[in-house]
């Protein structure tokens, strides 16, 4: 099995790869996410209460989603997410060049949930590469960590992902 | 057939073994497209049938972004307001194809202290084929009502 982990793509492990800056979480965007998860059953009270009262999003909501207030490096906005070689692009690098990539899964750890007005910063970092031959051929796994912080620095969140590519 | 049913009885007093109930859905692009527009995710490996063949896979698949949803729906479903997931982790082993899909839970630790309760849950996500595509865990920490 010839490895398709350059020296390049090693040495590079453990660099930022993005620093994202979220919009402030507006009640809409947390209301359309759990209506859209619970579909077709009708998402709990507790999210589609009136403007005002208390709102705290579900872990598992994505305040990045379609546009963001900033985003580092520059280019990362160009390089689309469907691209199996975006997190090799991000860092300067030339990437492996597969075909495919899935969601290997993920590992999450919660602090403070995301509240209406929040802005939310990621950092993602490359954690590790690495390799098998599985059913889909040789399969290059990525693991890549993200920490979440809100406006007052307080922690949301820290993901290990693994991206699988193929 | 969507459905979701939880088991709160035990929520007081959370018993290793015990199920917190299940979350089932009948996926596909119905879904798909719906988390697509508020995740956008519109990766045409998710949309469209013949992406997916040409990905070696039956067609078009769900996105582990939803399945990771689901499975905090179904642990968010069990606490209500009174607890959160303070961690959860999948390994995404099999797509999500077109069809059925349930989520369950079980209680397998229970470690309580003066004021919350920390309750260790195994996850699974079974296909219609009856394979998990899914397993997890999740840590919940419950709150302890105030005596009155």
């Amino acid at each position: 099995m010839e490895s398709v982990i350059s020296a390049e793509m090693q040495a590079s492990i453990g660099r930022q790869i993005t620093r994202t800056v979220s919009y402030s979480v507006a009640a809409s965007d947390i209301r359309r996410w759990v209506i859209a998860v619970y579909w077709p059953e009708p998402a709990p009270k507790r999210y589609l209460q009136p403007d005002g009262a208390e709102l705290l999003a579900p872990e598992d909501f994505n305040p990045f989603a379609w546009a963001v207030a900033e985003q580092w490096p520059f280019a990362a906005a160009a390089i689309g997410l469907e691209d199996p070689d975006r997190t090799e692009r991000l860092l300067g690098l030339d990437g492996p060049g597969l075909r495919f990539q899935l969601h290997g899964g993920l590992s999450i750890d919660y602090g403070s949930p995301i509240a209406v007005g929040d802005v939310i910063t990621s950092v993602a970092t490359l954690a590790g590469y690495t390799e098998r031959e599985g059913s889909l051929g040789l399969m290059l796994m990525t693991a890549i960590d993200e920490v979440w912080t809100n406006q007052r620095g307080e922690f949301i969140k820290h993901a290990r992902l693994n991206i699988i590519r193929y | 057939m969507t459905d979701t049913t939880v088991s709160t009885s035990n929520l007081a007093s959370p018993v290793v073994g015990s199920s917190i109930g299940t979350w089932v859905r009948d996926t596909g692009v119905a879904n798909w497209n719906r988390f697509a527009a508020v995740n956008d995710e519109f990766m045409p490996i998710h949309m469209d049938d013949e992406a997916g063949r040409a990905a070696g896979l039956p067609g078009a698949i769900g996105m582990g972004n939803l399945v990771l949803s689901y499975l905090h729906g179904l642990v968010r479903s069990w606490t209500g307001a009174q607890g959160h997931v303070e961690r959860l982790s999948v390994r995404f082993r099999k797509p999500n194809n077109k069809g059925r899909i349930t989520a369950t839970g079980t209680v397998t630790a229970v470690v309580a202290s003066a004021a919350i309760t920390h309750v260790e849950i195994e996850l699974h996500v079974v296909d219609a084929a009856g394979d998990d595509i899914a397993p997890g865990s999740a840590t919940v920490v419950l709150y302890h009502r105030a005596e009155v």
